[in-house]
C-alpha cells in the first residue's frame, strides 16, 4: 500500500482545488453511466462530458502541484495529477458537496450537470483572465468544452420537464434532493478573498447573480420553479464530506495504492 | 389517448471533415428531436476530429431506390465506355486532368 500525500494548503491551492476536485469527483460519478445511460448515443455523450472533466482536472492538478510545491519546502519534485488524484486522505478534497453524491437517476444526473456545469463555465469563463497565465490558457481550452456541456444538459432538462408525467415527476424530485447542496457553490471566505486579491480567479459569490440568470432562462422554458434556499450548508470545499466520498475514493484509488505508478 | 411512439426516430448523420470538403455520410443515430439529433451526432461521429460541420437528416425522409430496380437502373451502363471522357488527346500542357 502506498501511504497518503499530505499537502502544504495555500490558499492558492486551496482554491485551485476547489475547482480541479469538483471536475474531477463529477467526472468520475459520471463515468459510472458508462455502459447504463438510457440510450446508446446519450451513453456516449455522457462519457464524453466525463472525460472533458478528467481533462480538465489532469490540467488543474498539474497546476496545482506546481503552486504547491512552490511553498512546501519539499527537495523532491512537485507532486503530480496522478499523485494528487489518487493518493490524498478524503479530507484533503476540496471539491463541492453536489458533485459527490451518488449518481441517481438520468433525470438527477442532467439536473446536477445543468447546475455544476454552468457554476464552472462561469469559473473558467472568469478564469481566462486570471493573473496566472497557466491558469487562463486551460480556461481558454475548458471554457469551450463547458459551453456543450450546459447546453447538452439545458436541453435535456427542458424535455425532460416537459416530456411524460413520469420524467417531470423525476425532474421535480432531483430538484427537490439537489437544491440544499446549491447555497455552498457561492458561500463566501478567505480563501476566495485572497483569490480576488491576488487575482488568480474569481469569488465564488460573485458568480451567484450569473448563475441564477443562467439557470432561471432553463427553469422558465421547462416550467420550473427554483425551490427556496435551504438553511443547510453542505462543506465539502472545506474538506469536510458526506459519506459518500469515501467510498468512491476507495473505488478510485485501489489501484493506484496497491500497484503505485501502475500505469497501461 | 394517442398511441405514443416509444422508438425515437432514426437521423443519417454527414459530417465535413474541413471547410471546402463536401459532407459525407458517415452513420446514423436515433434522436428525438433535430437539436438533439445534432448534438448527439457530434457526440458519436466527431470525437476524434472528424469534422467541423454536421448535417443530420431524418433517414424517413430519405427517397432511395428501390433494390429491385437495380438491373433496370444500373446494368446498362456497364457496356458504355464512350461515355467516359477518356477519347481525347489532351494537350501536354494540361498535365494530370
Amino acid at each position: 500500500m502506498t501511504a497518503s500525500i499530505s499537502l502544504n494548503f495555500t490558499p492558492q491551492v486551496e482554491y485551485l482545488l476547489r475547482i480541479a476536485d469538483t471536475c474531477l469527483i463529477l467526472g468520475q460519478r459520471l463515468g459510472e453511466w458508462c455502459g447504463h445511460a438510457p440510450v446508446l448515443e446519450e451513453d456516449i455523450a455522457l462519457t464524453n462530458v466525463a472525460l472533458d472533466l478528467i481533462g480538465q482536472t489532469r490540467a488543474l492538478l498539474t497546476r496545482a502541484g506546481q503552486i504547491e510545491h512552490q511553498g512546501s519546502g519539499r527537495s523532491d519534485g512537485p507532486y503530480d495529477e496522478d499523485q494528487l488524484a489518487f493518493l490524498r486522505d478524503e479530507r484533503d478534497y476540496r471539491n463541492l458537496t453536489m458533485a459527490e453524491l451518488p449518481r441517481g437517476d438520468f433525470a438527477f444526473t442532467v439536473l446536477r450537470n445543468l447546475v455544476l456545469g454552468t457554476w464552472l463555465k462561469l469559473h473558467w469563463d472568469r478564469l481566462q483572465q486570471s493573473s496566472d497565465a497557466e491558469l487562463a490558457a486551460i480556461a481558454g481550452k475548458a471554457v469551450k468544452e463547458a459551453r456543450y456541456h450546459q447546453q447538452h444538459a439545458a436541453d435535456w432538462l427542458v424535455r425532460l420537464a416537459d416530456g411524460t408525467d413520469e420524467s417531470r415527476r423525476r425532474v421535480e424530485k432531483a430538484l427537490a434532493e439537489l437544491w440544499r447542496f446549491v447555497p455552498e457553490m457561492f458561500a463566501a471566505d478567505a480563501i476566495d478573498d485572497a483569490a480576488v486579491a491576488s487575482g488568480l480567479g474569481p469569488a465564488r459569490s460573485a458568480l451567484r447573480e450569473a448563475w441564477q440568470a443562467e439557470i432561471a432562462a432553463v427553469f422558465d422554458a421547462a416550467r420550473l420553479a427554483a425551490p427556496a434556499e435551504a438553511a443547510f450548508r453542505s462543506t465539502g470545499t472545506l474538506g469536510v464530506h458526506s459519506e459518500h466520498l469515501g467510498r468512491m475514493l476507495a473505488e478510485m484509488q485501489f489501484l493506484q495504492r496497491s500497484f503505485p505508478g501502475g500505469a497501461w | 389517448m394517442s398511441e405514443v411512439n416509444l422508438e425515437w426516430p432514426l437521423w443519417e448523420v454527414f459530417v465535413r471533415t474541413k471547410a471546402g470538403l463536401d459532407h459525407k455520410h458517415c452513420g446514423s443515430l436515433h434522436a428525438a428531436d433535430p437539436k438533439m439529433a445534432i448534438q448527439l451526432a457530434r457526440d458519436v461521429y466527431t470525437r476524434r476530429q472528424e469534422g467541423c460541420s454536421v448535417w443530420v437528416v431524418r433517414s424517413d425522409q430519405i427517397v432511395a431506390s428501390d433494390p429491385g430496380d437495380k438491373a433496370m437502373y444500373f446494368d446498362p451502363m456497364e457496356d458504355k465506355v464512350y461515355r467516359h471522357p477518356s477519347f481525347y488527346k489532351l494537350p501536354s500542357e494540361v498535365d494530370h486532368m
